[in-house]
């Protein structure tokens, strides 16, 4: 046994996780985001002080819980792939409905402050910070959506006991899409709610 | 304690949860300007790396992974940074 841990720790050999059709699809999100993300910040170049004066009317603590239930769900997805690689069937499906229940969570905390912007009347057309403020959440709203989609999926086959050390690509795919919605809000929830 | 430790993806939610709370307490606290903003970028870089090191488990993929998903995260940080530092301006 500690022949094979020291033999295993010596050669690890480079792996991506998941499947390489994924790793694709993550890289043209992040583009998309990307441009996103630029114009929403080089806009704001332009229009300094209405930018400043309507990311005071956002909820910097819904933004800051929402932040701490994408990260959470994030790492019970990862305990559920460290769970598939030492075959402990339970863990596995456990952590991924508890990483399921955080996306959840922050679907309600997003709906709640939609819920008070527009019930005070603002849309997309308010003004031009409010535009990016809309877009920008609802289309990384709407990633979370299919994020918990994935992973209702990978819950469902992992109670059928599909994951395990002999193959977790499936699991590791929609981790790491998963991943790239938390990665996107810790930039996004900077940028948006508090950078000035 | 030491348990939580050993595992890479423990200690990464630690610190992105610290993390969060020091980008909250700055928004809290009003913070605005170049240091500000400087402090805001790298907390998310740092985070961000986290995520895509030890939460994406790209820490020990092939090289052009790491390269093309931390090179987006300096892409995206680099622009906002020269954005916000053209509004400085």
């Amino acid at each position: 046994m500690t022949d094979l841990v020291i033999a295993t720790h010596e050669t690890k050999p480079k792996r991506l996780p998941g499947d390489l059709a994924i790793w694709f699809f993550i890289m043209a999100e992040l583009v998309a985001f990307a441009v996103f993300f630029s114009a929403y910040a080089f806009t704001r170049a332009k229009h300094v002080e209405l930018f400043n004066l309507y990311q005071q009317t956002l909820d910097r603590n819904l933004g800051a819980l929402n932040t701490v239930l994408l990260i959470t769900g994030s790492w019970f997805i990862v305990l559920a792939v460290q769970a598939a690689h030492r075959d402990d069937q339970k863990a596995i499906s456990r952590n991924i409905l508890l990483g399921f229940l955080c996306g959840g969570g922050f679907l309600v905390v997003k709906v709640i402050e939609y819920a008070e912007k527009f019930g005070a009347g603002i849309s997309m057309s308010t003004n031009t910070f409010y535009m990016f403020y809309i877009s920008l959440t609802f289309f990384h709203f709407m990633h979370v959506i299919l994020g918990m989609v994935i992973l209702a999926v990978l819950w469902f086959q992992s109670r059928k006991g599909v994951y395990g050390s002999h193959d977790a690509n499936g699991l590791e795919s929609g981790a790491a899409y998963w991943h790239m919605v938390d990665l996107l809000w810790i930039v996004l929830f900077p940028l948006v709610y508090v950078m000035r | 304690m030491v348990n939580l430790l050993k595992n890479p993806a423990h200690r990464a939610w630690v610190v992105l949860i610290i993390a969060t709370g020091i980008t909250w307490y700055l928004g809290e606290v009003g913070a605005a300007g170049t240091m500000a903003i400087v402090a805001m970028l790298v907390i998310a870089f740092i985070k961000g790396r986290l995520v895509i090191l030890d939460f994406m488990e790209l820490r020990e993929a092939p090289l052009m992974w790491r390269v093309l998903l931390e090179g987006w995260l300096i892409l995206v940080s680099s622009l906002i940074l020269l954005a916000y530092w053209i509004s400085l301006k």
